[in-house]
């Protein structure tokens, strides 16, 4: 048996990649979800994070790479296995096709991940590369100066006076559009689901699952996906409906409120 | 005359079978893989057989008409398997296993035999465990056992109701280990429909691909047939529904004796008839019987009241009554008449009027419905799924049916038939339960053929052959016997009859089932032996078998099965009508004592009665193998 | 006695899938089954059909089944698209009429799987479930060679627990319903029945790795953890096996390649 053959060969082996990988994605959304709540705080904290996160350089990269290669055998994988199993079912299916008591989640796995793929590239767009929305683009946008320097856990951000990239503005102008929040909820809505089936599915498929603990798993998971929904409905929400309005004094708010009195105002 | 020369050897009765092993003639290893070996059947005695020889380097082919070897019958064995390993120290040995055994066989089985069964029955338990068979254990670790079918000390093993699976798939695992090794060629879907005999010894076999259709021949230097038992001769009956009678059927046409065909268990505990439509019957485990109490109403007029209305002195616990220390627990032939006794007399119960009542009530008093469940209720839910009543409310209603057949070919010590080359195990043969078969005994009987007996005595005839050429299967013998096979496939595919295949299978049941079933007389056997030919001639003219030859037909299986049928039950209701005596499974109205036991005449019918096939239209040949008791005084049988 | 044991008599539509043959074209037809008792098991229901069609001189309905008592696996109708049809922890044979109204339509099809391939009508061959016992289904122990039962105790938990594992009757419908047609739940019954004995540690690795190999190459799908399977299971196995199975080959993969290895060359000499 090879170790590397059979993880990337068999049936097991790649369902395996797919958990921990996964896993590292759920890490990473968790994570990414924390930090985005900071767009709640000071205009300082979201900016000197996003300019923390810059300034990593290669390390970035690295992060970056590891996440990219999480996705992509994940992807793949997906791909792999959905195609044999679709072969395996055989030349003939059944005339009366129904499912006996397959959680809704898990029969929409492979179009909820198909959307949340679809989701991603928007997103990169967005908020990355800045294609999508071009104008408001945090490299479109007048630089942020830090007015405090920022820390988190002992760790310095940014140092007073920094010029950063706006990313606080460019979250709250993205936001502003409705088509582009509702799709942003009903992507993360699918992911929910996705997870809501996949953190099940991974202590599952690692074999940490037993009847035991199948209940409790099972509520953590639930749990764990509604807190992450929430939270993640609470940026593009909040924004659109107005509850939480940009910081006094940043582009954002210059740009919306301005926005709100003269629709044809130019760009500075 | 056939040569019924039964091979015991000589010498004290315990030290027979260590004696045996050492005399008889071994195969050097190296020359074991020149020699091949067919086995048909893969059920406890073939798979446990074909796994030994292919282990010990015989080169093995495997023939079942199932489409696993997994399917076979023995799967559906539910209580448990004996052996005297006297784990529970309350005074089992293997002498009062071979006793209880030889003895509830009412004297009719070969004293040898049985004893060689007692003592391998301690091998085969440590063979199933080190395989992996979770039999039921205590909570210390160590097997847990029961008291079954009326034995007075616990030697059962078991693992759940499900004894038979377990056992089963432990032989083939066994099975499938040397199947990957190559050591055995598995050939599913291949149905055995003759033997061939070459120079009078057995040499292959003629199998049909029941997928493909195709005839095909096979040689071998040796034939086991472990092909199971008849029982669906009655058409209800127990046996799966695929289980039949068609390999020892060609095997005594082609003069292998058959020995005891009429010996027949009837189990007392299984679920009555409900319609016509009826294609099953299903055993409701033994084991009920231990907290159950079997009972009818005293007066006629209550049989078809409600049970719970008729009130407890107007309950006739008739067992208890009759068999005060045994009780419900009272042998499975003895148990069965008696409830046969009750419903000729108008107290059967139910809407047939075909039954009795097993009630739990007490039970459920005494050890409170939870224990109950706890120990039966996979059995109430099989009640509950096919009768759609609850048990735990009512009395199950119960009533006997065809479960086992102790007779077969007849086989000498070495598990050999008289046609040399020709071995039979398992429930094929007729060797070890004489006229009835105590429950538990018949894994036990399976796998000491199969693992512990044949390994040691194919050598012995083995040792005496020359390697057959792979191109035997050209000889004209094999050519006759493949011929014949075709002629009668076409002449079934040829009948332009109306009815289909079941129909005649239905009537033949009945008439063996009236006639032939839990008693029997003279004027019924006579009668039936006028009724079989007649409707066997019917069957020829009227039945309708659609279909081809070329493809999947069970139509055409079947109608094969029920022709072999046709034949056999007249053979068995004539070896009813011969022996002149009741003994066992085998109840002849006109000898029983006064209180309705049997009545055995060991002057005239200590013996074993051998069919021998004589041709077609002509009447076998009674050959007998006289039973000699050297160590056992043969008592009267006994459970008050 | 009980609320639906009505002895009425009823009649229902079987639409069947007929297939003379792995390549001929396949169809549904519709039979009549009239004059049904609701004590009649399904199978019996077959049976009368199929004399109603013999004596019409058509073929009759090929279906598999044997023991008719849910223990020999054989059974294998797919009734209304769920394999062994209405009712929980029973296999096609053990479904009586009385699950069905009259005048039902009742939809009759072969358990679908490219491993199990198609032998006729409601028939398939499900002898990938054998080639993968020979792989590693076993516990290599020649006849003769075991020491005294009792030599080897076993805790009563585990004993249950792989006899409730070693209760299947590798009917494959675990397959059948598996949207993926997977066979997980079949061979993680296997896997765990003998590893969770004493006697089945020495292979345990092994036997996992072999068996789910053969699983593969057999062209069975991949599980996406849904339970179906464990659902319509005749024998109720739990799908906890599969997350042991799961555990047991990723181990058992981690394990092989991290091993010391002994150079010894076998018995010389
Ligand atoms: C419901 C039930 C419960 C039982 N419970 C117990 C019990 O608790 N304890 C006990 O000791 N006994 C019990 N018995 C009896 C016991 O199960 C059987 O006697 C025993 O299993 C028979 O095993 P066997 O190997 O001889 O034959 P079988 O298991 O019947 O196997 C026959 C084999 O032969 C093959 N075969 C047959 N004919 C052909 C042919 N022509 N060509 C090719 N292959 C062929 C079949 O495919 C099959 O593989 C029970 C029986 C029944 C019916
Ligand atoms: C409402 C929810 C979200 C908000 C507000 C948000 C916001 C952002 C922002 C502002 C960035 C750019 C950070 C920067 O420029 O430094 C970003 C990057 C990114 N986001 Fe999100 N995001 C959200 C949801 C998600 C989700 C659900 C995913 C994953 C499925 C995701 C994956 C990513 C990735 C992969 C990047 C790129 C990180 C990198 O530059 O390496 N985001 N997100
Ligand atoms: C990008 C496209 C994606 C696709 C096509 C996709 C597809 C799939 C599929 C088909 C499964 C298998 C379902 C199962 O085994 O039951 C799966 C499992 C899973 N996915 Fe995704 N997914 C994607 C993205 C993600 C993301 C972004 C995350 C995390 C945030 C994620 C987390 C998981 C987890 C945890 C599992 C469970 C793995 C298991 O144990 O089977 N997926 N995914
Ligand atoms: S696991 Fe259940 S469904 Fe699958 S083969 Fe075994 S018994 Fe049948
Ligand atoms: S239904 Fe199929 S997806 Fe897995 S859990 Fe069962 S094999
Ligand atoms: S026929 Fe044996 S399980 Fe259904």
């Amino acid at each position: 048996m090879h170790l590397f053959g059979s993880l990337f060969t068999s049936s097991i082996g790649r369902k395996f990649l797919m958990a921990l990988t996964g896993l590292v994605l759920v890490g990473f959304v968790t994570g990414h979800l924390v930090g985005n709540l900071q767009i709640f705080g000071e205009p300082d904290r979201i900016n000197g994070y996003a300019h923390f996160l810059q300034s990593l350089g290669p390390v970035l990269w690295a992060v970056r790479l590891f996440l990219l290669a999480c996705v992509a055998i994940h992807i793949w994988a997906a791909v792999a296995l959905t195609l044999e199993s679709r072969a395996a079912r055989g030349p003939v299916g059944y005339g009366v096709d129904k499912w006996v008591q397959a959680s809704v989640a898990s029969r929409y796995m492979r179009l909820s991940g198909l959307v949340v793929l679809a989701f991603l590239l928007y997103h990169l767009a967005h908020f990355t590369v800045g294609v999508a929305q071009a104008e408001s683009f945090k490299g479109a946008l007048p630089k942020w100066t830090m007015l405090e320097s920022a820390r988190e856990f002992g760790i310095p951000l940014a140092t007073k006076g920094d010029e950063v990239p706006d990313v606080y503005s460019m979250v709250f102008l993205g936001f502003s559009h409705p088509v582009v929040s509702l799709f942003y909820i009903v992507a993360v809505g699918l992911l929910t689901v996705h997870l809501l089936h996949g953190i099940d599915s991974f202590f599952q498929t690692t074999g940490l699952r037993s009847a035991m603990w199948s209940g409790l798993l099972r509520r953590v998971a639930v749990l764990y996906c509604v807190i992450y929904f929430l939270g993640n409905l609470a940026i593009p929400g909040a924004i659109l409906t107005g509850l939480v309005k940009p910081a006094a004094g940043t582009y954002a708010a210059h740009q919306l409120g301005a926005a709100s009195t003269a629709s044809n105002s130019a760009r500075p | 005359m056939a040569n019924l020369e039964s091979k015991t050897p000589s010498g004290p009765l315990a030290g027979k079978w260590e004696k045996h092993k050492t005399e008889i003639k071994l195969v050097n290893p190296a020359n074991k893989r020149k020699y091949e070996v067919i086995v048909v059947g893969a059920g406890l005695a073939g798979s446990s057989c074909a796994a030994t020889l292919a282990e010990l380097g015989y080169r093995v082919k495997n023939f079942v008409f199932h489409d696993s070897p997994r399917r076979a019958h023995s799967i559906a064995a539910q209580g448990g398997i004996n052996a005297a390993k006297n784990y529970q120290n309350d005074g089992d040995s293997v002498h009062r296993l071979f006793y209880d055994t030889l003895k509830g066989g009412d004297y009719r089985a070969r004293e040898s035999n049985v004893h060689r069964l007692a003592e391998v029955s301690v091998n085969i338990i440590d063979q199933c465990a080190a395989q992996g068979v979770p039999f039921a254990r205590e909570y210390g670790g160590l097997l847990a056992n029961r008291s079954f079918g009326g034995a007075q000390v616990s030697r059962t093993f078991y693992a759940r109701g499900q004894t038979g699976q377990q056992l089963l798939l432990g032989a083939y695992s066994a099975l499938s280990r040397m199947i990957g090794q190559g050591g055995v060629e598995l050939h599913a879907n291949s149905e055995m429909l003759d033997v061939v005999i070459v120079d009078g010894h057995a040499k292959g076999i003629i199998v049909r691909d029941l997928i493909t259709g195709a005839i095909t021949r096979h040689s071998a230097d040796a034939v086991v047939l472990a092909t199971g038992g008849y029982g669906n001769v009655f058409n209800l009956s127990t046996y799966a529904r695929g289980s039949n009678a068609t390999a020892i059927w060609r095997a005594y046409k082609r003069g292998a004796c058959l020995a005891n065909p009429c010996y027949t268990q009837i189990h007392p505990t299984c679920i009555p008839v409900s319609g016509d439509y009826q294609s099953k019957l299903t055993l409701m485990s033994e084991s009920l019987r231990n907290d159950g109490r079997i009972w009818v109403p005293k007066k006629k007029e209550d049989a078809k009241k409600a049970p719970a209305s008729i009130p407890e002195a107007d309950r006739d616990y008739y067992l208890e009554r009759i068999y005060p220390s045994f009780g419900n627990l009272a042998p499975r032939d003895v148990a069965s008449r008696a409830a046969m006794r009750m419903c000729d007399e108008g107290r059967g119960v139910g809407e047939t009027g075909l039954g009795v009542y097993l009630d739990f009530a007490d039970a459920i008093k005494r050890l409170g419905e939870p224990a109950v469940r706890e120990r039966y209720g996979n059995l109430f839910d099989i009640y509950h799924e096919i009768t759609a009543e609850n048990a735990y409310q009512n009395p199950m209603r119960i009533f006997p049916a065809v479960h086992y057949t102790m007779g077969g070919l007849w086989v000498d010590y070495n598990l050999m038939s008289n046609v040399p080359g020709l071995f039979v195990l398992g429930e094929a043969n007729f060797s070890d339960h004489g006229a009835n078969r105590l429950g538990a005994s018949a894994l036990m009987q399976g796998l000491a053929d199969g693992y512990f007996v044949i390994p040691y005595t194919i050598g012995d005839y083995l040792a005496g052959q020359k390697p057959v050429a792979r191109t035997a299967a050209e000889g004209t013998a094999f050519k006759a016997a493949e011929d014949n096979v075709r002629a009668m496939t076409q002449r079934l595919l040829a009948s332009k009859g109306k009815e289909p295949v079941s129909h005649f299978h239905k009537r033949l049941g009945k008439i063996m089932w009236d006639h032939c079933g839990m008693a029997r007389n003279r004027a019924g056997l006579e009668a039936a032996l006028q009724k079989i030919p007649a409707l066997r001639e019917e069957f020829w003219a009227n039945v309708k078998v659609p279909g081809s030859a070329d493809t999947l037909n069970q139509s055409l299986e079947q109608a094969g099965r029920v022709a072999d049928f046709l034949e056999l039950g007249e053979l068995l209701c004539r070896d009813a009508l011969t022996r002149e005596e009741s003994c066992g499974g085998h109840f002849r109205e006109e000898y029983q004592y006064p209180d309705g036991e049997c009545k055995r005449d060991d002057q005239n019918f200590a013996h074993v009665a051998a069919w021998e096939y004589q041709g077609e239209g002509k009447t076998p040949l009674r050959n007998t193998e006289a039973l000699n008791y050297e160590f056992t005084k043969m008592s009267v049988r006994s459970y008050k | 006695m009980v609320a639906n044991n009505s002895t009425k008599n009823f009649s229902v539509t079987l639409r069947v899938w007929r297939q003379a043959g792995p390549d001929q074209p396949g169809r549904f037809v519709d039979y009549p089954a009239t004059n049904l008792n609701p004590n009649m098991s399904f199978l019996e229901m077959l049976d009368v059909v199929n004399d109603e069609l013999t004596v019409k001189g058509e073929e009759p309905i090929a279906f598999a089944h044997d023991c008719r008592e849910g223990i020999c696996g054989t059974c294998s109708c797919t009734i209304n698209g769920k394999p062994h049809g209405p009712g929980k922890g029973v296999a096609t044979c053990q479904v009586y009429l009385r699950s069905f109204k009259d005048g039902d339509t009742i939809v009759v099809e072969p358990f679908r799987a490219r491993a199990f391939p198609l032998v006729k009508d409601l028939i398939t061959d499900r002898e990938a479930f054998d080639k993968i016992q020979q792989a590693g289904g076993f516990i290599s122990v020649r006849t003769g060679a075991a020491q005294d039962a009792n030599a080897i105790p076993v805790p009563k938990e585990d004993a249950d627990l792989a006899m409730d594992a070693a209760a299947c009757i590798g009917c494959g419908a675990c397959v059948a319903a598996c949207k993926n047609a997977s066979a997980m739940l079949f061979v993680a019954a296997k896997v765990s029945h003998l590893g969770l004995m004493p006697q089945g540690q020495p292979e345990r690795d092994k036997r996992v790795l072999a068996m789910v190999q053969t699983m593969d190459e057999a062209g069975f799908g991949n599980c996406t953890n849904q339970y179906e399977c464990s659902a319509v299971c005749p024998k109720l196995i739990s799908h906890d096996f599969i997350a042991r199975m799961n555990r047991d080959y990723i181990g058992a993969l981690f394990r092989s390649k991290f091993k010391p290895v002994s150079h010894a060359s076998g018995g010389a000499g």
